[in-house]
């Protein structure tokens, strides 16, 4: 077995990117991010590009974002989730009942402060438990998952139905409705603070990881692409806080505000909505499922299981259990996007979470994640999310009928996996 | 010469096991000592790997008894066998194709940090550390292990299975891919471990090489162990006419 030798002869000139060592693939997909978004700005006369629609689409986002990095663990262990969507009406219904009828009454009055939380509680249990339910199913009664959840897409949906007798439940309490996006936003001067925040924590981590690999003599890019690399991160977050600091709340909304507090709105007084609670919610689940998926065990066992099912199980991994886990944070992360979604509406209602198992499952596969398992990322997914909802939002500004909208969105499925498997092809993994 | 050494450090006792119809492995008694090298040899599908998958938890036997340093054990996964010091080169090798050289090394036994995050960096340091002395031509640490070739994924098996201080060690074909240069490294590893008295189970088709490593060989055939010799008193023709014949020579039953 002779070695390949490394062949430093025949690449002499490392390239930008590769001196640079960004992902390729990140970098294509925010590639076609950009173009999406540069056409949609042309054909709407630079109205998608403008604070308030990057706004909105951040918000709108959110929800199937959160349950796309879920879908990437499931996906990744070979197995599929059909009922992402109707679980979320489930949780959806459970929390819209605890806050407006099972707590209210006898235990606390309505409008008590502990009564959202109390009900966010609620349906994160049981998102969690039904997820656990799922993955026993699938892990020790080796029922085959799409049978699993295909049944679950049916049943969550109708006992949604049933918990709330088919109506709509709303409106929600206000500090649950926080969650739901423009109700919730941390203004301006706290979204420069997190942005801030979340620039020196990147910055950190570069420069831990930096440390480590000189530590264990590996071999580290030059100084001038880490400094690349750091300016990249910390333009894009403030960047992005920028933007969303440009969006100001409209004279009339903040006139409202100022009489509701028996005030006069000052003279030439501006406000902005700045960061939205339901992106930082979804920011963290993406920081924390990044670092579960690439820094702890549970991580690696989920890539290894999905890498070589009878590998992972010869290693002393228990991949029954690992099935489970991996379910129940996926249910986990539905009841967080319920309590998102219903948020935003104000609501509950008997059709939230409709085919949101599709958008998912695309937001997931555009973003990079292979359904022969094994491969797939946290980032991709959320980038993946962000496209679709970039399409959907787009079409919908430029006035395509919705028969047309879901044709493109559907052929754009199909196009992004294909080319995803040329990239893989030619880059050989 | 084996009642000299007292107890044995394996011994498989009347072990059975069958997958629907097929007896794969019928009533086969095989004893291990430390620092002794057992080969298991016998044609295609005699029974071999399924043996040596009950001991190291892969399969759960139907009957029999395995005892360690003469107590009853009982197998039923791999971490019971890992956690009696068993280690496993298997046939197959058993990697996860999607994960680097490293990650397959410490698969279920990762290093981490003081926060329980895995220490990426340190196994990596681990990995160059043993692959340097298992095989200084492997280079390739950052790779999954799907880009590696097969002599080289080899390497990263071997490499896992003596990394963590195995007493036992079952190596199934572990030079089945390898190089002349680089099966002559994993014999002279398997000296070493000897003299560092392990005991290893060496399942391999190349006569001539049993003849070398080993001290004893079972050979099985047809799921049914034909018997068990001292390599030393028995010729290459001799250890043939086992596997092919099934019967051992009379004056030859150790
Ligand atoms: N998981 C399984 N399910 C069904 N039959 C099996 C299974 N594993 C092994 N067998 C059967 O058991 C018999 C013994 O197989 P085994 O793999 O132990 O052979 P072997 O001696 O290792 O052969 P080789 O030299 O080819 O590796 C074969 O007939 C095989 O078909
Ligand atoms: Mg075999």
């Amino acid at each position: 077995m002779a070695e390949s030798t490394q062949a430093p002869a025949a690449a002499p000139r490392r390239n930008l990117i590769q001196s640079l060592e960004i992902d390729t693939r990140l970098l294509g997909m925010i590639g076609a991010f950009i173009i999406v978004a540069l056409v949609f700005n042309v054909l709407t006369d630079g109205r998608f590009l403008t604070p308030r629609n990057i706004f909105n689409l951040t918000i709108q986002t959110v929800s199937v974002a959160i349950m796309a990095t879920g879908m990437v663990f499931i996906i990744v262990t070979r197995h599929i989730d059909l009922s992402v969507g109707s679980l979320l009406a489930t949780c959806s219904a459970v929390m819209a009942m605890l806050q407006t009828d099972w707590l209210v009454g006898g235990l606390l009055p309505l409008g008590h402060p502990a009564l959202p939380w109390l009900a966010i509680a609620g349906g994160l249990c049981v998102g969690v438990a039904i997820g656990a339910f799922h993955g026993w199913l699938v892990g020790y009664l080796t029922i085959p998952a799409f049978i699993v959840t295909l049944g679950g897409l049916l049943v969550w949906r109708n006992v949604a139905w049933f918990l709330t007798n088919g109506q709509t439940i709303g409106p929600l309490d206000e500090t649950f409705q926080a969650f739901g996006g423009i109700s919730g936003t941390l203004g301006e001067q706290w979204s420069w603070i997190v942005g801030g925040l979340a620039t020196l924590a990147a910055l950190w981590g570069l420069w831990r990881s930096r440390r480590t690999k000189i530590s264990h003599d590996f071999p580290v890019k030059p100084l001038w692409a880490e400094a690349v690399v750091a300016a990249i991160i910390a333009g894009g977050i403030m960047g992005f806080i920028w933007i969303l600091n440009s969006y100001e709340i409209p004279g009339r909304v903040l006139e409202r505000e100022f009489e509701a507090r028996g005030e006069v709105l000052p003279e030439g007084f501006t406000a902005a909505y700045g960061l939205p609670i339901s992106v930082l919610l979804l920011i963290a689940v993406a920081v924390v499922m990044t670092v579960v998926a690439q820094r702890t065990r549970l991580g690696r066992y989920i890539f290894a299981t999905g890498g070589n099912p009878d590998a992972a199980e010869l290693s002393g991994i228990n991949t029954r259990l690992l099935t489970v886990k991996v379910f129940a944070v996926m249910g986990f992360l539905c009841a967080l996007s319920a309590v998102v979604a219903s948020a935003r509406l104000s609501f509950h209602s008997n059709d939230i979470g409709t085919l949101d198992e599709l958008r998912v499952i695309a937001a997931a596969v555009i973003g990079g994640t292979a359904l022969s398992g094994g491969v797939g990322t946290i980032y991709g997914a959320i980038l993946g999310a962000l496209i679709m909802q970039s399409l959907q939002s787009g079409m919908a500004m430029v006035g395509v009928d919705a028969p047309y909208q879901n044709i493109v969105v559907g052929a754009v499925l199909v196009v992004a996996v294909f080319v995803d498997i040329l990239y893989r092809r030619r880059t050989g993994d | 010469m084996a009642d000299a050494r007292g107890t044995p450090l394996v011994e498989l006792n009347n072990i059975s096991i069958a997958f629907g119809g097929i007896q794969a492995v019928d009533d086969v008694s095989v004893d291990l000592y430390p620092g002794e090298v057992v080969g298991l040899l016998g044609h295609n599908g005699a029974g071999k790997s399924t043996l040596i998958k009950c001991l190291s938890g892969a399969y759960r036997m139907d009957k029999g008894e395995i005892r360690i340093k003469g107590q009853p054990v009982t197998i039923n996964n791999p971490r019971d066998a890992r956690s009696h010091h068993i280690e496993t080169i298997y046939q197959t090798l058993a990697l996860a194709d999607n994960l680097d050289a490293a990650a397959n090394l410490f698969l279920g036994r990762e290093l981490v940090n003081a926060l329980g995050m895995v220490d990426d960096a340190a196994m990596e340091a681990e990995t160059r550390r043993i692959m340097g002395r298992l095989n200084p031509n492997f280079k390739k640490f950052n790779a999954p292990v799907s880009a590696l070739s097969g002599g080289q994924r080899q390497s990263v098996a071997i490499a896992r299975a003596v990394y963590f201080n195995a007493q036992i060690l079952i190596m199934d074909e572990p030079t089945a891919a390898l190089g002349p240069q680089e099966t002559q490294m994993v014999a002279e590893l398997i000296d070493e471990l000897k003299r560092q008295n392990l005991g290893i189970f060496l399942i391999d088709h190349d006569i001539h090489q049993v003849k070398q490593l080993c001290d004893r060989a079972a050979v099985m055939k047809n799921g049914q162990l034909v018997g068990v010799v001292n390599v030393d008193e028995v010729s290459e023709d001799d250890l043939l006419g086992m596997i092919i014949l099934g019967k051992t020579p009379e004056h030859l039953a150790a």
